[in-house]
């Protein structure tokens, strides 16, 4: 994970299968429901509707009862290249982030690129849920080095 | 997608601590080493009582320790009090990580299902 620019968070991650693989498993609401909670809880709900102008929205139940949903809607589609949507935090509705999600061939393994945009900084560190006014990467550069030095 | 770690916000933390960038400048030159207040001063061009301020907020969470020498009040950085925030702004990473875990065992799943199927894609 990266900060860009102060509006962006940057994912990567290779995957070892082809990309159609990758992109059924980030397409398929079954599926989703299988990975996306991240061992905090349930998804109890997984809706996509696969289609420009469609909506998605998923509803996580974290172990402790606390419930989050997320929603948006897919404003781009390349089947197995490309996936463009929004997304809102329904607990933050003001802060809505464009998705870019993006899969490439290496060999039979597959790049992920995952592009957060929000539409300013606050909404960023927002997202990460940093509570810091400013200098999210000065502050994540410093505390690296901090929690290097406790090793 | 957001890693949902709600957090209380109270005005003596570390995360408060640190939100503020002249306290920022603070840790970054104690980094380097146990200083007195006086090059604290020297390095951000504030006046005394301003940085006094701010090493009352530092020191209330934890993150800089003071020892008298002489007469001299010598300030030092304590990483500890830093490392929740570091391991909380990590668990957003984190969970993406354990997301992608999850999508792996997936992954093997449908690999083997096509192949099973004869699939030639």
């Amino acid at each position: 994970m990266t900060l860009p620019t102060d509006e962006q968070i940057l994912i990567t991650r290779e995957f070892d299968a082809p990309k159609h693989l990758v992109y059924k498993a980030w397409t398929t609401p079954e599926l989703v429901k299988r990975w996306w909670h991240a061992n905090r809880g349930e998804m109890t709900v997984a809706e996509i509707d696969l289609r420009v102008g469609g909506r998605w929205r998923y509803v996580m139940v974290a172990d402790g009862g606390f419930k989050v949903a997320f929603h948006g809607e897919y404003r781009e589609i390349v089947p197995n290249e490309r996936l463009v949507s929004t997304e809102v935090y329904e607990a933050m509705p003001d802060a809505e982030a464009l998705d870019t999600l993006m899969l490439a061939d290496e060999d039979a393994r597959t790049l992920m690129t995952l592009l957060v945009q929000h539409s300013s900084k606050e909404h960023r560190d927002a997202h990460i849920e940093s509570g810091m006014e400013d200098g999210l990467q000065e502050a994540l550069d410093l505390l690296e080095q901090v929690a290097s030095s406790l090793r | 997608m957001i890693a949902c770690m709600p957090r209380a916000a109270t005005t003596a933390d570390a995360f408060n601590a640190v939100a503020e960038p002249r306290r920022r400048q603070i840790l970054d030159v104690l980094a380097g080493g146990e200083r007195p207040v006086n090059d604290l001063v020297r390095a951000l061009g504030l006046a005394q009582p301003q940085v006094s301020k701010h090493l009352r907020v530092l020191r209330e969470v934890g993150a800089v320790d003071v020892r008298g020498e002489g007469r001299q009040r010598l300030y030092r950085l304590n990483g500890h009090a830093l490392k929740p925030i570091h391991d909380w702004v990590k668990t957003y990473e984190q969970s993406w990580s354990e997301r992608f875990d999850q999508l792996d065992v997936v992954l093997e799943e449908l690999k083997k299902a096509e192949g099973a199927s004869g699939g030639d894609e």
